[in-house]
């Protein structure tokens, strides 16, 4: 569904780099989810975009993990909550693929994905009362503004797909 | 180790095969399988104590998938396998997994006597309302205005009400999930298999190459809007009532379950054959 609600609650920065690391990693599983089904259903050119979406992920959690220093994000992260509703906010909606799919609906899904997380740092900087946790979902919430505003420069490289995109001249199935 | 630093060890990943799926994309049981995982974890069994038994279709491809042991069986048989194993390994979590064809036609009666027999199962019907496997066929919940060329006009029949016959027929928990919502389904899983007896869990399952007009259930499904009851009356008539897309457990029953003592699977067929002799 990936909409993004029921988040886990924010007592702590450690509570806090734990979720934004796993909101990366979530979403580097995710992309690689839909590489493998793309591979799976012979859209190469669909696996290179969601490989990299992947790695583009990978490189953020990585650094959200030394941003953390002494904090042990994936053990601290183990013991919180996952979203009790919806998904993950980067973690694309696998309801939405289509095995024509093209680049402009993957980044489609990336700019879903990096708006529901600026609105989950933004919602976090906007009622933290702790000054740390509020700096650094501040600082988080800078970074996701970014990552939008670079998926947005990204479309414009690829056209908007034509309203046939979805037809297939050797269909799965024939039901006419 | 304690239980929850088992829990805190157990990762979703650790219930994934390396086999990918080759579902078709957009497909729910992507997530399906990714509730599972997440269940799994959440429940601290390791992967070795839990057994995935399935029959044939798109979803019973699921044991596959995770790292489990797992029996992809016959058409329709999954329940009288599962049934089977409970019965000499109760030490075992055994999760049962179906499809709406496989789970409600060629299985229906072992559907009923499952119910009936409660025996501690989790069955999940991945329902879709049609037979993907095999090109778009109805299956027994397809609307009756399902108008296709494998299906002129409609099939005109009105369809089956899983979770009504659960009931009827004696399941001891019965939820029905959307695949769009895997925590919320993996949460109710999780209930579901702590759950003793026969749990059924219904699974909104879009198809999204034979039905893509079911794309449209992440707009159609809402939350149950009263909690669970043990009232199997009360919960006839709220699933009798409802829309077909309350997401939520519905019905907790307190029967006993069904464990007759098989002495144990020692494994010596000689034991066995003593049996038959008395």
């Amino acid at each position: 569904m990936s909409s993004s609600t029921g988040a886990p609650r924010i007592f702590s920065l450690a509570d806090l780099f734990a979720v934004a690391y796993r909101i990366e990693a979530d979403a580097v599983e995710r992309y690689n989810m839909l590489a493998d089904q793309m591979e799976t259903h012979n859209n190469p050119e669909l696996v290179q975009v969601f490989r990299d979406l992947s790695r583009a992920e990978g490189i953020h959690a990585e650094e959200i993990r030394r941003m953390a220093g002494d904090i042990d994000v994936i053990a601290h992260g183990q013991g919180m909550a996952r979203w009790s509703r919806g998904e993950s906010p980067e973690e694309a909606d696998l309801a939405s693929a289509h095995y024509l799919m093209t680049p402009w609906h993957a980044l489609q899904l990336a700019l879903a994905g990096e708006k529901r997380a600026l609105a989950f740092f933004t919602s976090i900087a906007e009622t933290a009362k702790e000054p740390k946790i509020k700096k650094m979902a501040e600082e988080f919430m800078e970074e996701e503004a970014e990552h939008v505003n670079l998926v947005h420069r990204l479309l414009r490289k690829y056209p908007v797909p034509s309203k046939s995109w979805a037809q297939d001249s050797d269909p799965p199935v024939s039901q006419e | 180790m304690s239980s929850a630093e088992v829990r805190l060890a157990c990762k979703p990943a650790d219930y994934k095969s390396d086999i990918k799926p080759i579902w078709c994309p957009g497909c729910g049981d992507y997530h399906v399988l990714m509730a599972f995982t997440r269940a799994f974890a959440e429940l601290g069994v390791p992967p070795e104590q839990i057994a995935v038994i399935s029959g044939i279709g798109c979803s019973s491809r699921i044991p596959a998938y995770t790292s489990c042991y797992g029996f992809h069986g016959v058409h329709g048989r999954s329940l009288a396998l599962a049934a089977g194993l409970k019965v000499t390994r109760p030490d075992l979590t055994v999760v049962v997994a179906s499809g709406d064809g496989d789970g409600y036609s060629i299985g229906g009666n072992h559907f009923l006597h499952a119910c009936r027999r409660n025996i501690d199962l989790t069955y999940v019907v991945m329902d879709n309302r049609i037979y993907g496997m095999t090109k778009g066929q109805p299956s027994p919940t397809t609307e009756p205005e399902f108008d296709t060329a494998l299906s002129p006009g409609g099939t005109g029949l009105r369809p089956f009400h899983p979770l009504v016959i659960a009931l009827a027929s004696g399941a001891n928990f019965i939820a029905r999930c959307f695949s769009g919502e895997p925590n919320q389904t993996a949460a109710i899983l999780v209930e579901a298999i702590h759950h003793p007896g026969f749990s059924f869990v219904e699974i909104l399952s879009p198809c999204v190459t034979f039905r893509p007009d079911e794309r449209d259930w992440k707009n159609l499904v809402h939350p149950a809007p009263v909690a669970a009851t043990n009232d199997p009356a009360r919960a006839a008539r709220r699933i009798m009532t409802d829309d077909g897309f309350n997401i939520g457990i519905l019905y907790r029953g307190d029967r006993k379950p069904y464990q007759p003592d098989v002495g144990g699977a020692s494994g010596d067929l000689s034991e066995l054959e003593k049996d038959f002799e008395r």
